[in-house]
């Protein structure tokens, strides 16, 4: 399903895509130059010490612009992993950024957010085009979890950064349990549409031509699907994750609702969630653009490279790369936190 | 792969305008980037100066750099860091574009129930994009 969204993508960037090099060897190679500047800069720039000299305002050994020019090359490469492991840039985005960047967090999750809108914009028109992504589905959902980022954006701009800090790191590694732990259900069984879901007629005929089914899907437990949307929209605000990886869940496993629609839902989903929990981040001064605009650009060619290596490759790989990634940039938002 | 379905009348309505409101967004956030690093427009802050300020907390870089939050941005906007504000904010806007373009249909087709849901979701966003919900600091 990850691949339909990103065949969204793909398609919404068309142009770009003949300016990049078709043959696999060339992708793999830009993998590895990525990935090994990607190593090269957090072992060389991203050092402890670095960080703590430009946190606070402290003089930093590297010039002003260094920094959005690490930040373009980190979120690439963040945009091409996300792609291939299946995941959310912004879910990426906030833990690795807020970690080893100098940039206050109060920044980094507005920035988190901005990079998640940006992307659920962008793959919206083809999902809801398509019909992959369901409005009839998505409506309902998206004013609670709306509605509750909002409240989630403020309380996260209220607390201590430190307290922010241990509750990102708790959720990142809660993330990752969800990714190791969580099935999912390419059509779940749903014996009768509940009564809430009949009455908003959350329903679909959907036509999967590599079996040449048609199947007639509809969701049950709405009321306790829409009743987790609203922890989901305050940890969507409150960390500026998006919740990709929590939507997914709740719609395919809790709803009943078939993955691929779950998945483009989901992906829909955000741009509406992220918008608000956006608005108070802007509204409250929470957002520099030489942090947003840098890291939007970046995950977004990123992705567009990302779908490029998809088309030709599935690297289940990939996904034990995020996984680990997300333990290490969790971790260190938890020791960050508790000032270790 | 799915071939899938047929989208309705107010899905394609929001997708069209979702689509036309994102590029112009993206674009929009791409001009005013290049020319706030250009130096086309003054800044506000200076670019030199922005080390001093990322590592702080929102409500000191406020503070030190003298800036109001909420819509005042507007009358900054001959400013080059505050003209990036446009592009961001249209980005941010073009979800409750969408959704004021499919309210006339869902009350149309005579889907009450959608079209308050709509509504609701417009009091939302709007309420958000206000300014008026302010966060405590710290």
């Amino acid at each position: 399903m990850e691949n339909d969204v990103s065949t969204m993508l793909k398609r919404k960037f068309t142009g770009f895509f003949s300016r990049v090099r078709k043959s696999r060897s060339a992708m793999v190679c830009i993998c590895a130059l990525f990935l090994t500047a990607f190593v090269l800069i957090s072992m060389a720039f991203i050092s402890p010490e670095a960080v703590q000299a430009a946190e606070g305002g402290a003089k930093s050994a590297l010039p002003w612009w260094a920094w959005p020019l690490i930040l373009f090359a980190v979120t690439f490469f963040l945009g091409i992993v996300a792609v291939l492991g299946g995941v959310g840039g912004g879910v990426l985005f906030v833990p690795i950024v807020g970690g080893f960047f100098p940039f206050h967090l109060d920044f980094v999750r507005g920035a988190g957010l901005l990079v998640a809108l940006a992307g659920a914009l962008a793959a919206g028109p083809g999902l809801l085009k398509k019909g992959l992504a369901d409005l009839r589905l998505a409506l309902p959902t998206a004013v609670i979890a709306s509605a509750c980022a909002v409240v989630g954006a403020m309380i996260g701009l209220a607390l201590p950064t430190n307290v922010v800090q241990i509750s990102l790191g708790a959720t990142i590694l809660g993330i990752v349990l969800i990714m190791l732990l969580a099935k999912k259900s390419e059509y779940p069984e749903v014996k009768q549409a509940c009564a809430l879901s009949t009455a908003l007629r959350i329903n679909g005929i959907y036509h999967e031509a590599s079996s040449g089914q048609t199947i007639n899907w509809h969701v049950h437990r709405t009321a306790q699907g829409l009743a987790t949307f609203v922890v989901i929209g305050v940890m969507a605000g409150m960390f500026g994750l998006g919740a990709g990886w929590a939507n997914v869940p709740v719609l395919n496993l809790m709803m009943g609702a078939p993955l691929k629609v779950s998945v483009a839902t989901s992906k829909f989903l955000l741009s509406i969630t992220d918008t608000s929990a956006a608005w108070i981040y802007v509204n409250n001064g929470a957002v520099l653009p030489m942090i947003v605009v840098p890291s939007i650009i970046g995950i977004m060619l990123g992705s567009i490279v990302g779908v490029r290596i998809l088309a030709k490759t599935k690297p289940a790989a990939v996904r034990y790369i995020v996984i680990v990634m997300l333990i290490f940039a969790g971790g260190r938002a938890l020791l960050k936190g508790l000032g270790i | 792969m799915a071939q899938k379905m047929k989208a309705t009348e107010e899905q394609l309505a929001y997708a069209h305008l979702l689509d036309i409101g994102m590029k112009i967004g993206l674009i929009a956030l791409i001009i005013t980037f290049v020319i706030y690093m250009i130096g086309i427009l003054p800044p506000h802050v200076p670019v030199s100066d922005l080390p001093k300020y990322w590592g702080l907390s929102v409500h000191s870089y406020l503070e030190q750099t003298g800036i109001h939050p909420g819509w005042a941005w507007l009358g900054m906007l001959n400013k080059g860091d505050f003209l990036n504000f446009t592009g961001i904010a249209f980005l941010a806007a073009v979800t409750l574009l969408c959704y004021v373009r499919i309210i006339p249909i869902l009350f149309r087709n005579k889907d009450t129930v959608y079209g308050i849901i709509a509504i609701a979701e417009v009091i939302v966003l709007a309420l958000a994009a206000s300014g008026l919900l302010k966060s405590g600091g710290h």
